[in-house]
This record gives structure tokens, C-alpha cells and sequence, in this order.
């Protein structure tokens, strides 16, 4: 909270930002599917800390936050965890089907 | 307002029954024999497409749309399910789509006592419900977080019906899939965060009731829009699926074609038609108008090269998923009172309803033709005609309805998109619409031209067919035929329970 000029919404928020940013980047530019299932959790990640930010500055009534945001974002961690889990489930088994074929068809 | 709107009608629980019984259904598959999958998955197939009937049903009769609070808690603390007149029809469509796909898929994921797989008719059936259920939650969800949890569903329940051949191509063209999906629903995650942040509640109801010309909702709508383009396959972000679509086994095709792409077209629909006010979308309305003229273009053009019919069938997806873009410069720019009560809202309807049934149709008649010849390449076709004429009849009557040529659903839709296009003075949405029947033309000819002709050696039959499939696909065929001997004109069900858009 000390840090001035930011109050601690806005630095997540600005975190978030950069996140979504590093995550969007990687998973346009990078060619691996291992790369892009990375970039798409960092891109979740920022988006989570975005929900935290907006349920820090949408708190009135005396609460410390809105927990609206708070149960979206668990939510939302168990759809990035099983899609996480589809995705390396499928990166396995391409991994398998390139190595039992030499590696000649290698992308 | 809000309250009239908001309090659960009779029949409400029609909605409940949409999302639950397939996921009853699931658990179902897990406790019976596996011989039994199919039969269970079959039932509660046609059970749900009672229900999606009835609904259309309650819907029309009530000239209201149909509302269940859950757990008897109004928005915005609660979850509202809701189906309007346009809903209604998506739901009917999906359960009529599903059906008949379980019909033709009988046998072919069916119990095989000798073979040692067991886990392929698991997956097909248990994704095949999975993808009615999210659908179904999808046309009657009212949350935008609980219509993006819909489309994650959607999403898994797609992904691996891509990859059941278990070939190298196919698990790279499902991950490709799940990249560009994923991507998509973060960024309309993203899209949720913001408009929550700006409004404190996630109900498209109440929100349509507190919209403005404001940037926050701009650039929420501007980031999800990105997204489901990516989930829906619009040009140039269509990449996916060619490979996606034309690798899965048919009867899978079939839904991911007609119906799965559907699913996040329909969230552009409401997102653009309920949330943003009226005048402020023009640009970005012309801006997908131009993207689906591209998507028609490029996809008929791609599907006119391509040697295997399956590949060409997945192109011409791309391709007629671009009609269904041009609906928002023509409806937005429509003379009528509301964007509902516009010839170009009807005709958008129709294309997605005649291209539904005629994909699926198509995409199974692929699969016939596969097993009838062993492939699938098109300068193989002659004399198909001789070996299968129930298939070719099906591919000749699906291929109309794509072409656009009357009688048939497929002419409807574009005759209702030309008139609008030409009432409106927007003559170039004309040009590309009647240039994409040419071209449409052009790859059906493509098919149909070798097999009508005569072989040159006398073929045979590799592979004998049941005819029950065989009809299954013919009766899809038909539907998209049937679907142009509707009145050309709007439909008074379609502006059923549409939010009207009050001028700020």
C-alpha cells in the first residue's frame, strides 16, 4: 500500500494487464503447443488477477472485497486447470505417435 | 420492467430438463453394461429432444419466452435461465440435429465383443451428450459467466470427438482446436471481467436495461467479439477447422459442423443485438460483414480445390458460416422498428437452421461414401450413383440447400439476405452473396457431375451400409429442403422475448 503513486488495486491491475499481454504474445507467436498452453495460463492468470482488482475497487458496504469476483475466479481456475489437463493430455500422446514413428514427422 | 421479466414462468422447468437430462444421461452411461451405452444414450436423446420440442412449443404458444430462476433467486444475485422466440428455435434444431446423429452413429461406436477398445464408444457418446447439454445451456443461459462455463463445456466435449481415430493428423488438429478455443474463451473471460468491473452484474437482462454509450462496455465487447470469432471459425481465424472437421469420424463431424459452431455464433448474437445500444455498433457491424464476405469468398474458393470431399464439405463450412456475418450490417441496418422484425434476422435464422441440417447431412453422407469406396477423394466418384443413389440422392439435396437454389432452405435464407441487402441499397453484400452461390455451385457440381456418371469399370460395394443410416441422413436432407417451403417473410416467432432496443 506504500508503494505511491499506486494504491495496490491499480499495481494488480497494471500486473494483470501486463500478463494478459505476455500470455496473448505467446500464444499468437510461439509454434510449440507446449509454449502456447504455458501462454494461455499465464494470459488466465493475469485475467484472474483482474477479477481480484474488480472485486477490490466494486467492494462498498464496509466489506473488504466483493466476493461476487472471488467465486467467478475459482470458477474460472477449474476450467484453466481442466483445460490445462485436456491440453497436456493431447501433447502426450502427439509426443508418443512422434517418437514411435522416429521422429520423421517431426513438426 | 426488470421484475415483469424476471419471474419464472409456466413451463420454466422445461429449462432445468434441457440442461439436466443429458447430464443425467452421462452418469447413465457410466452404471450400464457396455452394450447397453447405446441404448441409454439414445433414450435420453429423444427425451431431450421432446423437451427442446415442448419448449419451442410453450414458447409459441405463450408468445412469451420462457423463464426459470434457479433456486427461486433473482438476477443479479441469482442465475436466470431464459428462452426467447430465436432460442427456442436453436434448441429444437439441436435436439431434432442430435437425434437423427445417434440414429446414423448406431453401430459404428457400437459394442464390438471381439474387439479389445472399449473406450471409443464411451467418448463418442458421452461427448456427443455433453455437447447437448452445454448447447442447451448456452441458448438458455442469461449469465455471461455461466455461458462462459457453457462454452469451456462445449469446448471439451468437442475437442476430444476430433481426435477418436487417435492418428497423429487428427490429435494435431484437435490440439490446434483447443489452442484457438481456449485463447478465445480467455479473451471473453476477459470481456466478463470488464463489464462486471463497469456494472456489478453479469445478467444480460439487467444489463441491456443499464446500457449506454460507454467504453467499458465498447471494449468488453470488443474483446470478447475476437474470442468467439476464434471459437466460431469466421475467416480470417477459421484455420482450425478444416483439419478439425474433415478428421473427425462422420456422425462427430456432423455436430461439430452443423451445431458446435453454432454455439458461440450465438453469443455474438445476443452480446451485439441486446448489449450494445442501437447506432454505436454500425462500424464494428460492418467490420464482421466484411469478415463474413471474406470468410465466403476464401472458404467456396479453398473448398473448389480440394481433392477429398470431406476437407471440401469442412471448407464450405467456412464458407457458409460467412453468411451468418453479413446478418449484422443488414439487420443493423435495416428500415424496420427493431432488428428482430427485419428480413435480415429471419434470413440469418434460416441460414443457420438450413446450413445446420444441410451440413450434417452432407457430412454424413461423407462418411457413407467413404465406406461404400474406401475413400474419400472425388475424381473416385464415378458411378456412386450406381452403388449408393440413397447417398447421392442425400448429397444432391443437401448440396441445393448450400448452392441456394429453390425449393429450399438454403434459397430462403439467401433470397431473404438479397432482398434485405437490396432494400438497404447495400448492393455489395448482394454482390457477395450471389457470387458465393456461384461458387457454392461450382464445388457442389464438383461432387455431384462424377457421381452421376457412369464408371468406367464396373465398381463395387466394399463395405454393405444399413439403410436406417443411410435414411438418417436422407431425412436430415430433407428438413433443409423442407425449411424453404417456409413463408419468405419474418417470422413473428423469431422477435419472440428479444430485448427492444430503447434509444438512450
Amino acid at each position: 500500500m506504500s508503494l505511491a503513486p499506486f494504491d495496490a488495486a491499480t499495481l494488480y491491475g497494471l500486473l494483470g494487464a501486463v500478463l494478459v499481454g505476455i500470455g496473448l504474445y505467446g500464444i499468437v507467436l510461439h509454434e510449440s503447443f507446449m509454449r502456447r498452453l504455458l501462454a494461455f495460463n499465464l494470459l488466465g492468470g493475469g485475467v484472474f488477477i483482474l477479477f481480484g482488482v474488480v472485486a477490490r475497487r466494486g467492494a462498498g458496504a464496509g466489506f473488504p472485497g466483493d466476493p461476487v469476483p472471488q467465486a467467478l475466479v475459482i470458477t474460472g481456475v477449474v476450467v484453466a486447470f481442466c483445460a490445462t489437463a485436456l491440453a497436456i493430455t493431447l501433447i502426450e500422446r502427439l509426443a508418443a505417435k512422434d517418437e514411435a514413428s522416429d521422429g520423421d514427422h517431426k513438426s | 420492467m426488470t421484475a415483469a421479466l424476471m419471474a419464472t414462468t409456466p413451463g420454466g422447468l422445461l429449462l432445468v430438463l434441457a440442461v439436466v437430462v443429458p447430464v443425467i444421461g452421462i452418469l447413465a452411461l457410466w452404471l450400464v453394461r457396455s452394450r447397453d451405452i447405446e441404448r441409454v444414450a439414445i433414450a435420453t436423446l429423444t427425451v431431450n429432444l421432446a423437451i427442446s420440442l415442448a419448449t419451442l412449443q410453450a414458447v409459441r404458444a405463450s408468445d412469451a419466452p420462457l423463464v426459470y430462476l434457479v433456486g427461486g433467486w433473482l438476477p443479479p444475485l441469482g442465475l436466470a435461465l431464459r428462452v426467447d422466440g430465436i432460442a427456442a428455435v436453436m434448441t429444437a434444431m439441436t435436439g431434432a440435429i442430435v437425434a437423427v446423429t445417434a440414429l446414423y452413429a448406431r453401430g459404428q461406436f457400437g459394442f464390438d465383443p471381439q474387439g479389445p477398445e472399449q473406450r471409443r464408444p464411451m467418448v463418442f457418446w458421452t461427448m456427443l451428450l455433453a455437447i447437448t447439454g452445454a448447447l442447451n445451456l448456452i441458448f438458455a443461459g442469461e449469465d455471461l459467466f455461466n455461458l462462459y462455463v457453457a462454452l469451456e463445456l462445449l469446448t471439451f466435449a468437442a475437442v476430444p470427438l476430433v481426435s477418436l481415430d487417435r492418428s497423429r493428423d487428427t490429435l494435431a488438429a484437435a490440439l490446434r482446436y483447443l489452442v484457438f478455443a481456449l485463447a478465445g474463451s480467455v479473451l471473453y473471460l476477459l470481456g466478463v471481467a470488464v463489464i462486471y468491473g463497469a456494472y456489478g452484474t453479469l445478467d444480460l437482462v439487467v444489463l441491456s436495461e443499464m446500457r449506454g454509450a460507454d467504453g467499458a462496455l465498447l471494449l468488453a465487447i470488443g474483446l470478447m467479439t475476437p474470442g468467439l470469432i476464434a471459437k466460431t471459425a469466421l475467416f480470417p481465424l477459421h484455420l482450425w477447422l478444416p483439419p478439425a472437421h474433415a478428421g473427425a469420424p462422420a456422425a462427430a463431424s456432423a455436430i461439430l459442423s452443423a451445431l458446435v459452431v453454432k454455439g458461440s455464433f450465438f453469443l455474438i448474437l445476443r452480446l451485439w443485438f441486446d448489449l450494445l445500444p442501437p447506432g454505436l455498433g454500425t462500424i464494428g457491424a460492418n467490420g464482421l460483414g466484411v469478415l463474413g464476405a471474406g470468410a465466403v469468398i476464401v472458404g467456396s474458393v479453398l473448398a473448389l480445390r480440394q481433392a477429398r470431399l470431406k476437407l471440401l464439405v469442412a471448407y464450405s463450412t467456412v464458407a457458409q458460416i460467412g453468411y451468418l456475418f453479413l446478418v449484422f450490417p443488414l439487420a443493423t441496418g435495416s428500415e424496420a422498428a427493431s432488428p428482430f422484425a427485419s428480413l435480415a434476422w429471419t434470413g440469418g435464422v434460416l441460414q443457420l437452421l438450413a446450413h445446420a441440417f444441410a451440413k450434417a447431412a452432407m457430412f454424413m453422407a461423407a462418411g457413407l461414401v467413404y465406406e461404400a469406396i474406401g475413400n474419400d477423394r472425388i475424381d473416385g466418384f464415378r458411378g456412386l450413383g450406381r452403388l449408393a443413389p440413397v447417398t447421392v440422392l442425400t448429397m444432391t439435396l443437401a448440396g441445393l440447400s448450400l448452392m441456394g437454389l429453390p425449393p429450399s432452405g438454403g434459397f430462403s435464407a439467401k433470397w431473404l439476405m438479397l432482398s434485405a441487402a437490396l432494400g438497404e441499397g447495400a448492393w455489395w453484400w448482394a454482390v457477395v452473396i450471389l457470387a458465393g452461390g456461384l461458387l457454392a455451385a461450382g464445388y457442389v457440381f464438383r461432387i455431384l457431375v462424377p457421381a452421376f456418371s457412369a464408371p468406367d469399370t464396373p465398381a463395387e460395394r466394399q463395405h454393405p451400409v444399413a439403410l436406417t443410416r443411410e435414411l438418417a441422413a436422407l431425412s436430415l436432407a430433407v428438413i433443409a429442403i423442407l425449411i424453404g417451403f417456409l413463408p419468405l417473410s419474418p417470422w413473428p416467432l423469431l422477435a419472440i422475448g428479444r430485448l427492444i432496443q430503447v434509444s438512450p
